[in-house]
């Protein structure tokens, strides 16, 4: 069994590392253009795929918990008709931030085929924590995924309420503070909210 | 027979007349006019239902308003739609909390919120006051319904002559 396995895999890498026989250089190079176009649109169009509503929704501990309390929200339901789903703020845009992002996520693969929060009790159980790693993330890049949208630069003080330009113009401004500093719990239900900072 | 068959269907002739009349008044006393609600419905028919009125936006505007008595509850002159209010979180307090305030420079919440009901002090919120919408309510600028009599004791107070 080991031996024939062995033996495999030798023949397989004889066949790699040997000039080919039966295909012309042109064929093998043309051929390995337009089949990494292929593959690549394909990784593409699944990565695209494994970013879309229905997709994030197609599981129920999604379906029932985090996406009713989204669609309670002004990012869901507002006047203007803009709508942000789930990976316009759960997923970088950016190339490199994306794929670690999604490689991160295949731990949820693992919390899926485990029933990790397969119950309304045990989601309940892990919001903290789950609330934490996103916090985490967003404090760390800067609210990137809000900044996304909300450019501070093209920010209309005038247009803003007191409150809103008084605290956007010094603590944001001065980058002191950055958008889930003070924007916790907008999209979804804050966990139990004890000890964390700002909620004295 | 046939005198008392007519003079039969004639009175019911004039009843029906005088019903429908009837309905008819009905149907114009309840008619909207302004600070004249006769229902909740207004002049909607039973069975139909009324276009829903459009949504008034909260008024936003930070100012404080007066109150008509001493011990009434301030209005909130903000926003508050989707605020969370339980047992995992309050966004009121995140503001108006008594560790809060030298950050959010907001009002603290009325140290009467730190008492139970026996009357001693506690050193947090008391639950029998931590949700704040039971009794704070944001504004929202639409036409009055009916007229408010409301007259308040200042008002009394400067009728009767005397000063408080």
């Amino acid at each position: 069994m080991w031996s024939r396995l062995t033996s495999l895999l030798l023949n397989g890498w004889r066949v790699l590392v040997r000039p080919s026989v039966h295909y012309s250089l042109g064929f093998l190079t043309l051929g390995g253009f337009v089949a990494g176009i292929v593959f690549w649109g394909g990784f593409n169009t699944a990565l695209e795929a494994a970013n879309a509503e229905a997709f994030c929704i197609s599981c129920h501990e999604m379906r029932t918990n985090v996406y009713v309390e989204l669609q309670e929200t002004i990012h869901f339901s507002n006047r203007s008709g803009v709508r942000a789903t789930c990976s316009d703020c759960h997923v970088p845009h950016e190339w490199t931030y994306k794929i670690a992002r999604k490689i991160q996520a295949s731990k949820e693969v693992w919390g899926k085929i485990f029933g990790t929060i397969n119950t309304r009790e045990k989601f309940e159980d892990k919001r903290r924590e789950l609330a934490e790693h996103e916090w985490a993330r967003f404090k760390a890049n800067d609210s990137l995924e809000c900044r996304n949208c909300h450019e501070f630069a093209a920010m209309d003080f005038t247009r803003q309420s007191d409150r809103a330009s008084d605290q956007h113009s010094t603590a944001l401004a001065s980058g002191d503070k950055t958008c889930i500093d003070c924007h916790k719990g907008i999209a979804h239900h804050l966990p139990d909210m004890s000890g964390v900072p700002g909620w004295e | 027979m046939k005198k008392r068959l007519a003079l039969y269907s004639l009175i019911a002739l004039v009843t029906c007349a005088l019903a429908d009349n009837q309905v008819a008044t009905l149907r114009g006393a309840t008619e909207l006019l302004d600070n004249q609600v006769a229902t909740l419905r207004g002049a909607t028919e039973l069975l139909d239902n009324a276009p829903a009125p459009s949504m008034a936006r909260e008024i936003n505007n930070d100012q404080r308003r007066v109150r008509d008595y001493p011990m009434a509850a301030p209005t909130v002159p903000h926003k508050i739609e989707g605020y969370q209010i339980d047992l995992a979180a309050n966004k009121c307090l995140s503001c108006h909390n008594r560790l809060r305030v030298a950050d959010s420079q907001a009002p603290m919440i009325s140290v009467t919120h730190f008492m139970n009901r026996d009357g001693n002090f506690l050193a947090d919120v008391s639950p029998n006051r931590y949700f704040c919408s039971q009794c704070h309510a944001s504004q929202r600028s639409v036409k009055l319904l009916i007229e408010n009599d409301f007259v308040s004791m200042d008002e009394l107070f400067t009728k009767a002559g005397t000063s408080h």
